[in-house]
């Protein structure tokens, strides 16, 4: 009876002895609250940061730190020789969430891929209209429906797209946020119970998080995913401390209340690289910022004048003045990091005379007067248009053409600007599904110019018909030189003074092991990560 | 006395009323709408623009809209957010407490603080203590709030490591929602630890929040006794030979208040506007935090209903200031 009381009370020290189960948790300082958990209806990536990033997967997905695709909830993909048909072999053994609500009795299977599809393509579709005023805008924004003819599930775990033309970036675009796969099951037990919206309130998915709570404006809490099916995450607790300000998420992560934060300032930069306790990682980013020079306005449908004016800007100054480092000097429509990018092409050299005398043999020998209208906000691949105007401006004053320099609120400019008003404005663009098409049919085709999309309003048939050609080619190599050769015209014709691709700066703090910055989109991705003591 | 209130309850319909009108109109003069701003470089096909102005019912006319929303205010229903579609009453009482705790923690802080530095500037007039809390409080009122806020972060969170960054609460608690309240919350959730840290989180916001109605009430203060210990009576009371702390705080403070306890409730609106920075500072998830998000996003319903419901909360304040001064001062309430 001694001893097994011995061993007893031993057993019991030894357990207090222990230290008690140390959680592993990271937070994250992110920048706004997200607008919602469905990341169907949502097009900012702080929404889908905390959504489809965390609680979703897609049936394929982009590898982090590159604009790869890799196999998500489908394990493989075969594309008919056609181009018109995707045959989906989907994953066995995937689990969906547990949470108060709702226990999942099957795995993910084909009945989740049609729910999906169908919920954001058919408009009588029980759950189309689940939720008041919400609407699925990345859906329809790629032009899902007029890609896809119809999905039909071959059996439990296969899984068909029909397209109605051949799209190549049709993948690309399966891998994005809006195509998060949802439970099936999850929907008919919560229309069985008559409480839907729970659906879209208390988000289901097979993700490596799982939502635990909310607290609105301040704190998003996620626990791991214990049957995740890539294997459990390390981390026990992800958190989103919600902290609007930049100089408070630096404070925090300084403070090491937060491991990791969003859009540092970058005037805080070199303060952020002498931190001996964080590391600042840098990732090229997928976007571009420009001029786009109206072609439908007087003189810039001259193509001697569009040329005049990217030799007369010094780009490299821009990018020490504004950019701080933060940036690379664009030539092409397409980031260095897209492939297809042709680093063959040269840019215009900065160079006034030349500009000069090309204004000459353009009949403008005394230069003209025009209007420059520069972004209002700050934007990803632009830190501070009014300043970038200030020395565009100055610098079009050194051959003769006196900028006037415009601006309305961010809402008004881009109506006024896709409504072709301006004669010179100042835009940009982050690729949001990493394909080439993203970029060339958004920016510069002829149907852009109608959808407002192109801002140069420029419309070559010669351009058009190559970069139609590659969107419907399958092999990614053929498709390559086609894109590339489209660069040649634009360069050529100088719609755009491409001005620099931003540089995507994250400070993370020391203790973090394993993250990667992503590439596409600009998600955070905690599946693979652990935090070491402090 | 009853009159009083109900002269007063008169006024305020037609304040209500001028309200709504003021924010209908400034909300819809800001360019953009609430559906343009959900698109960003993309854009959105202009049909599913027009089917969305629609279906927020956007696409009235204006004198349309304004009535209908009046109504419908009147009934108590101030609309959904065009964000998250909850209702705009249920989105602010979600977030009011935060707010209530943090003002209220202000209030005292700059009670506590002006009223005697008020009293001691005005006893000891012209020395150097004088013109010392004099300065003080007029740096302290010219301060820019998110500029005070950074200071106090950087100095007492990240240089000396003192107090929390931002937030309520440190992350490894997560209490249940009781009150809203969290150093209430804290407290009933049981963990050990929650409610220091609570407090922790509320000090340096509520110095940032309670800096300059702290300075408004020092100076209001020191006049109003300077006018006050040059009465008559408080020679009297002098000159009976009463103490001077007795003659200070029981003949001129007591006086003195009458027209602080004014100020004070005119603070509330102060406080409800310095809210919106402090709360955007320290991440502090409130309605001024609420309502910058909203403003941005252009979201009609949560910019008029807040906006509506805060003005109530100062009406209301100095409904009860007045009232309350009727009761004090008889010459007040009888007056026409």
């Amino acid at each position: 009876m001694l001893r097994i009381t011995a061993i007893a009370s031993g057993l019991l020290l030894s357990l207090l002895a222990t230290p008690a189960f140390a959680a592993k948790t990271l937070v994250y300082c992110s920048e706004g609250s997200p607008e919602g958990f469905n990341p169907m209806f949502y097009t900012t990536g702080t929404t889908h940061d905390a959504s489809s990033a965390q609680l979703f997967n897609r049936l394929v997905e982009f590898e982090v730190g590159t604009t790869n695709i890799v196999p998500g909830l489908a394990t493989a993909w075969e594309i008919s020789p056609d181009g018109l048909s995707y045959t989906f072999k989907l994953r066995k053994g995937v689990k969906f969430h547990t949470t108060d609500k709702f226990t999942p009795t099957r795995d993910f299977n084909a009945d989740d891929v049609l729910f999906t599809w169908n919920r954001m393509a058919d408009a009588n579709h029980p759950f189309h209209k689940n939720s008041p005023g919400t609407n699925y805008a990345y859906f329809q924004d790629m032009g899902m429906a007029k890609i896809v003819d119809k999905v039909e599930k071959t059996d439990d775990y296969t899984v068909v797209f029909k397209l109605k033309a051949p799209v190549a970036p049709f993948l690309a675009n399966m891998a994005m946020d809006f195509m998060s796969i949802q439970s099936a099951e999850f929907a008919s037990k919560m229309k069985a119970a008559g409480t839907p919206e729970v659906v879209d309130r208390e988000p289901v998915g097979t993700g490596p998080f799982r939502l635990q709570s909310y607290q609105k404006d301040a704190v998003i809490r996620y626990k791991a995913h214990d049957k995740y099916y890539e294997g459990r995450p390390k981390l026990d607790n992800v958190i989103f401390a919600i902290t609007p300000d930049a100089s408070v998420r630096l404070a925090k992560v300084k403070a090491g209340e937060c491991q990791l934060m969003a859009y540092p300032k970058p005037a805080d930069l070199p303060a952020i690289k002498a931190d001996t306790s964080i590391n600042l990682l840098t990732k090229e980013g997928l976007n571009i910022g420009y001029i786009a020079l109206n072609v439908e306005k007087k003189p810039f449908d001259n193509k001697l004048v569009r040329q005049a004016v990217n030799m007369a800007i010094d780009k490299k100054g821009i990018l020490d003045t504004i950019y701080q480092g933060a940036g690379q000097v664009a030539k092409n429509p397409i980031p260095p990091i897209m492939w297809s990018y042709n680093d063959k092409i040269k840019d215009y050299p900065y160079n006034v005379i030349k500009a000069k005398e090309l204004l000459a043999k353009a009949g403008l020998k005394d230069g003209f007067e025009m209007e420059l209208w520069y972004l209002p906000v700050q934007r990803p691949y632009n830190p501070d248009g009014k300043r970038m105007a200030e020395l565009v401006q100055a610098d079009l004053a050194k051959i003769g053409v006196t900028a006037k320099l415009v601006t309305y609120e961010w809402g008004e400019y881009r109506k006024r600007a896709k409504n072709g008003e301006h004669q010179a404005v100042m835009f940009g663009w982050s690729g949001d599904n990493g394909d080439p098409d993203n970029f060339f049919a958004n920016l510069l085709s002829c149907d852009a110019v109608a959808g407002g999309g192109n801002f140069a309003r420029w419309c070559n048939q010669e351009y058009d018909g190559i970069i139609k050609k590659a969107a419907s080619t399958a092999q990614k190599a053929e498709r390559s030189k086609l894109y590339e050769k489209a660069q040649e015209i634009v360069k050529e014709e100088a719609v755009w003074v491409p001005i620099a691709h931003s540089v995507r700066f994250e400070p993370v703090r020391k203790s973090v092991v394993g993250y990667k910055t992503a590439a596409v989109p600009t998600n955070h991705y905690f599946s693979k990560v652990d935090v070491t003591g402090k | 006395m009853i009159s009083f209130i109900l002269r007063r309850l008169g006024v305020l319909i037609p304040t209500f009323l001028g309200i709504t009108v003021l924010v209908f109109a400034l909300i819809h003069l800001i360019p953009g709408d609430p559906v343009e701003a959900m698109s960003g470089e993309r854009g959105m096909e202009p049909a599913r623009y027009a089917a969305l102005m629609t279906e927020f019912g956007l696409d009235r006319p204006l004198p349309v809209q304004y009535i209908d929303y009046v109504f419908k205010a009147a009934k108590g229903d101030l609309g959904n957010s065009i964000v998250t579609q909850e209702p705009v009453l249920r989105e602010f009482l979600d977030r009011f407490p935060a707010t209530f705790e943090l003002s209220l923690c202000a209030m005292l802080f700059a009670v506590c603080l002006g009223i005697p530095a008020g009293v001691i500037a005005a006893l000891k007039r012209n020395t150097p203590i004088d013109y010392g809390v004099m300065g003080v409080s007029l740096t302290g009122y010219s301060m820019p709030i998110f500029w005070w806020a950074l200071l106090l972060i950087l100095f007492f969170s990240v240089h000396l490591g003192w107090t929390p960054v931002s937030g309520r609460l440190a992350i490894e608690f997560d209490p249940a929602r009781v009150t809203g309240l969290m150093l209430i919350d804290s407290i009933l959730s049981g963990e050990e630890g929650a409610f220091l840290s609570a407090v922790s989180h509320l000090i340096l916001p509520t110095i940032a929040l309670g800096t300059i109605p702290l300075a408004t009430l020092a100076r209001m203060t020191r006049s109003a006794m300077l006018e006050v210990l040059g009465e008559d009576y408080v020679r009297a009371a002098r000159a009976r030979g009463l103490s001077p702390l007795r003659v200070v705080v029981r003949h001129a403070l007591r006086n003195a208040l009458i027209p602080v306890i004014t100020v004070i409730g005119l603070q509330v609106g102060t406080l409800l506007a310095g809210a919106i920075l402090t709360e955007t500072i320290f991440s502090w998830p409130g309605i001024g935090k609420w309502m910058v998000e909203a403003i941005h996003r252009r979201d009609y319903p949560v910019v008029q209903g807040g906006i509506l419901l805060s003005a109530t909360l100062v009406i209301v304040v100095n409904l009860l200031v007045d009232v309350l001064y009727g009761v004090i001062n008889p010459r007040i309430r009888h007056a026409r």
